[in-house]
């Protein structure tokens, strides 16, 4: 029987594998409406770099890391990533990383020069302008808001380990942690460069290259 | 209890293939698996509990229409449908066994408040989470 877990079982349709300009054209916008244009085999190896991103999100994920782990080449990776999931690779690491550092701030006394580097940030800075970027705020003032509507950090543990006996840092006790983390997820739909571009009137230009 | 919840199904993309993951990799029994022409009905359950069974359904013809067929697919590859959840006794041990056995997982066994979990897929895409709760 197969159970091979990247072997698609069905047949492909021919125009899976090489697309057409007129479908990139229809979703550069990133709002496919045509649920059929990837196939359903390729989508299970994008998922599964997705979840890799998931899992370390604190690690780099280069493209060409990314587009092995998919087994695309480089060259279709950030584009089939992007149709399939909406934004492109790296914007979609950003809030992995931006979600985990908020419920870092929420729930432990780490320094926030730490909670950037177990989030991935190679320096502070970059950590701070990218937090205020996705979400408004600067990681002390997320920290602050959070203890002042009473999360109280989960003892002296990490959050990653929960502290055992502490309880969920919410009435959303009986919703499974993990899924809780993900609702809690920040939306990013514009690039953090040209965001950042667009409110500050930016003559300067990013430093920081978005992966398309 | 005169009344309760006795199938829900999963779409998967291949039953033979969802069949063996279930039965040979987590432990599930099959319940029922009988076809009508190109229909297969195919439900599996966990040895612990008889009174509820996991459908294992593809979606296609004559269900389904082919171009809605192939939207669900889709979907399914992406992650995109509802989170599922297996309560284990010991979720370090059935990780470790899950593992040897070639499951997908997705997150390794995590302390969160006194509960364990850990993340895993089937080969279609669905996602499992699979939590040892605190005692």
């Amino acid at each position: 029987m197969p159970t091979s877990n990247t072997t698609p079982t069905a047949p492909l349709p021919a125009k899976a594998t090489s697309r057409k300009p007129s479908a990139k054209a229809a979703s550069s916008d990133g709002l496919s409406n045509d649920l059929a244009s990837q196939d359903p085999g390729l989508l299970r190896r994008l998922l599964r770099a997705k979840d890799r991103m998931d899992a370390a999100s604190h690690e780099d994920w280069p493209v060409p890391r990314l587009a092995r782990v998919s087994d695309v080449s480089e060259a279709h990776f950030a584009r089939s990533f992007k149709e399939a999931f909406g934004v492109p690779p790296h914007r979609y690491l950003l809030t992995r990383r931006i979600e985990r550092a908020k419920a870092l701030l929420r729930d432990t006394d780490l320094p926030i020069t730490e909670i950037a580097f177990q989030t991935g940030w190679g320096s502070l800075g970059t950590f701070g302008r990218t937090f205020r970027d996705i979400t408004g705020e600067s990681p002390g003032a997320v920290r602050a808001r959070e203890r002042a509507a009473g999360h109280e950090p989960a003892g002296l543990a990490p959050a990653r380990t929960g502290g055992h006996g502490a309880k969920p840092p919410s009435d959303l006790g009986r919703v499974p942690a993990c899924i809780v983390s993900a609702a809690q997820r920040p939306g990013l739909t514009t690039a953090v460069s040209e965001k950042r571009r667009r409110e500050a009137g930016d003559i300067n230009g990013s430093t920081e290259k978005e992966i398309p | 209890m005169s009344q309760s919840v006795e199938v829900v199904g999963l779409y998967v993309r291949d039953q033979d293939e969802a069949l063996a993951f279930y039965v040979e990799k987590l432990g599930f029994r099959v319940h029922t698996d009988v076809r009508n022409g190109d229909y297969r009905w195919l439900t599996v359950q966990h040895p612990e509990q008889p009174s509820f069974q996991l459908g294992l359904f593809t979606p296609g013809p004559p269900v389904l229409d082919a171009a809605t067929a192939q939207a669900l697919r889709a979907i399914v590859a992406k992650g995109a449908m509802p989170p599922l959840v297996l309560n284990v006794d010991d979720c370090r041990a059935t990780y470790d066994r899950l593992l040897a056995r070639g499951v997908e997982f997705t997150q390794e066994p995590v302390d969160r408040y006194g509960n364990v979990d850990a993340g895993f897929r089937d080969p279609s895409g669905n996602g499992w989470k699979m939590i040892q709760a605190r005692r």
